[in-house]
């Protein structure tokens, strides 16, 4: 995890908001880091994660993973951790072959008008089943973080059958076992005049959210020493009177990331 | 593929570690993109979007597969239009000389040349058996150069074990309940057919040089793939391709394979709404992404900018694999050039400014005539 996102984000693996639906975002640029970020975070946390990783093999996590000092391998092992490797059990579904139970998860592969049912259904049978080795081995609230669900819209999946996923899974994890949840979407160009709009997924998600982290690239262009902004959009809780909205610059490492203040970069001062 | 444990690995076939956890293959010197670390990963896509005529994303092709041929990996070439035979006739020949070739030594990064900012090349030597040290020994190079006037010989080309899917002699197979059309589920099958039977997913024993599955798909989403996404407005299977996409890339990760598919991005009518999305989400579902515009044809070939090159090279997207961040280029600002033995990558940000100007000034000598 990134300790320099965590002190914007006002949260550490001890002390972090509950019941939570965090939506990261991107345009032509790659929020993929953020999800390592929040993977290594809620494992640290000692919660019950359930990851969709739907556009990269398990391998890549666990490689990511090592770097950031958790290890998916043994956390799923242990039952902490519960991973769809979307990639990998496309192929049967896609091709037909693997009828049995367990692709039917990836039912959106596969029947004519793809639906998300079964997706829902293993995702809460992961957060709602208890570890099957140690009894005394109890985890904490359940996180769900998704990887990306926007891959969905290739397969013909529509918009508002992804947005009813996302709401049942809300309930399931926010509202009825505290938990939080992470999802990733990726966002396509459009122009200042579109009033058809090619984010739906992405505009419908943001009205669901409780906080928006959202990435794209410089608007001044590329630069090789600055990745990219970051805008954090904070709905409105508790004391806050208004949505809060900031803008980060940043820079993705080997090892992690680094935020700062715009025009704070070492590139530039 | 990652391999977790130096102990464990099997000597894959001309394939090397650049960095913990990946392999990458030796991509015909000149052609790799810029930042793609001196190599294509094994498991990886690459997509290229096909210049006008598809003449440099061709020769891009043929020297992914002639590299192939040369290092002794499997080939799989897929086409709609000309027949994969006439395609393998098409391979350039490699050179072959006695040029002082590098030691190779592992683990370093991919080197550019500090001395000469100005051109960027990607040139690797590679050589058999290493003999003379050269200055440059330090470097991790690795691959081959090509003669583009001459065709590789028989021999060699049949020497590598090719399987071939030509789309127009496949008989369709009806696949109504699969999310692909049938064009694309035979391919598809046929590929994973293909990988499980050579056991490029692992299946052989371990005793064996492993070696590499190079697969080479051209022109997907054009009308003769049985697609219409590069034809119609709102195109009926405006997700078969993605879809398709999405497979392949399942299939590279759990085998020793890695896939260049090109692409007739410039088809895609992206004014209509349908359309707008799909070229984007094309490209998120590769690895590596880059596009080929070719100025011949265009008003670009007359502007003296551009004279010494041939086409403007795009990195639409790197691989980020096993790892946080991926290769930053320094610019993004690309050219290239084919000449005979070589297909060179150039940046072309300096010449640029200084071009510019001088373009600026015999334009406002004109302007007060």
């Amino acid at each position: 995890m990134f300790p320099e996102l965590n002190s914007i984000l006002d949260s550490t693996p001890d002390s972090y908001k509950s019941s939570d639906f965090i939506l990261v975002s991107d345009r032509r640029a790659d929020a993929s880091f953020l999800i390592h970020h929040h993977l290594s975070f809620y494992l640290r946390a000692g919660c019950k994660v359930c990851f969709l990783g739907l556009v990269q093999s398990f391998s890549h996590y666990s490689a990511v993973g090592q770097r950031l000092g958790v290890s998916l391998a043994q956390a799923r092992e242990k039952g902490q951790l519960v991973f769809l490797e979307g990639l990998k059990d496309s192929i049967g579904a896609i091709l037909q072959e693997d009828t049995s139970q367990e692709t039917q998860p990836l039912s959106y592969l596969r029947s004519p008008g793809p639906r998300l049912e079964g997706l829902f259904r293993f995702v809460e049978r992961s957060v709602r089943q208890s570890g099957d080795g140690d009894a005394n081995e109890s985890w904490g609230p359940p996180v769900l973080l998704i990887d990306d669900l926007s891959v969905l819209l290739s397969f013909g999946v529509s918009v508002g059958a992804i947005l009813d996923f996302t709401l049942y899974c809300q309930a399931t994890m926010c509202s009825e076992l505290q938990g939080n949840m992470v999802i990733l979407v990726r966002c396509e160009e459009e122009d200042a005049d579109d009033e058809e709009g090619l984010n739906l997924l992405q505009r419908g998600l943001v009205h669901q959210c409780n906080l928006a982290l959202h990435v794209e690239g410089l608007p001044t262009g590329y630069c090789r020493d600055i990745h990219g902004q970051m805008e954090v959009w904070w709905r409105q809780r508790g004391e806050t009177m208004y949505n809060q909205r900031k803008i980060f610059h940043f820079k993705v490492h080997d090892k992690g990331a680094s935020f700062f203040a715009r025009g704070t970069s070492s590139a530039v001062l | 593929m990652v391999f977790h444990s130096q102990e464990r690995l099997q000597p894959i076939n001309k394939t090397q570690r650049v960095t913990p956890g990946h392999l990458t293959l030796s991509e015909t010197t000149q052609s790799t993109p810029v930042g793609a670390g001196g190599g294509l990963a094994v498991g990886t896509l690459l997509l290229v979007e096909e210049d006008r005529y598809d003449s440099y994303s061709r020769m891009l092709l043929k020297y992914f597969l002639a590299e192939g041929v040369v290092c002794g990996h499997e080939l799989f070439l897929a086409s709609a239009r000309d027949h994969p035979d006439e395609i393998m006739q098409e391979l350039p020949s490699p050179i072959v000389d006695d040029v002082a070739g590098m030691k190779i030594s592992e683990g370093q990064s991919q080197p550019s040349d500090p001395e000469n900012p100005d051109t960027m090349k990607i040139a690797w030597r590679y050589q058999n058996q290493p003999r003379v040290q050269t200055a440059l020994a330090s470097s991790v190079r690795f691959g081959h150069y090509y003669d583009v006037s001459k065709t590789m010989e028989p021999e060699l080309r049949q020497a590598a074990k090719c399987h071939s899917f030509y789309q127009l002699q496949e008989t369709p197979v009806t696949t109504e309940s699969s999310p692909l059309p049938s064009p694309y589920h035979a391919l598809l099958k046929s590929i994973q057919t293909v990988i499980r039977k050579e056991g490029f997913d692992g299946s052989t024993p371990q005793s064996k040089v492993r070696n590499v599955l190079r697969l080479g798909l051209h022109s997907l989403g054009s009308v003769l793939w049985g697609d219409d996404v590069c034809c119609k407005d709102n195109p009926a299977h405006c997700h078969a391709l993605t879809t398709f996409l999405y497979a392949l890339r399942g299939l590279l990760r759990t085998s020793l394979s890695v896939a260049i598919v090109t692409v007739p991005s410039h088809l895609i009518q992206v004014e209509e709404f349908g359309n707008r999305a799909v070229m984007g989400r094309i490209i998120r579902l590769s690895d590596t992404a880059i596009a080929l515009e070719s100025f011949r044809g265009s008003e670009k070939e007359a502007n003296p900018l551009y004279k010494d090159y041939h086409g403007l090279l795009h990195v639409r997207q790197l691989p980020r694999l096993n790892c946080l961040s991926c290769e930053v280029p320094d610019t993004k600002d690309l050219a290239f050039k084919l000449k005979r033995k070589q297909f060179t990558i150039e940046h072309i940000f300096t010449e640029l400014l200084s071009s510019a100007l001088l373009v600026l000034t015999i334009t406002a000598g004109e302007q007060q005539e």
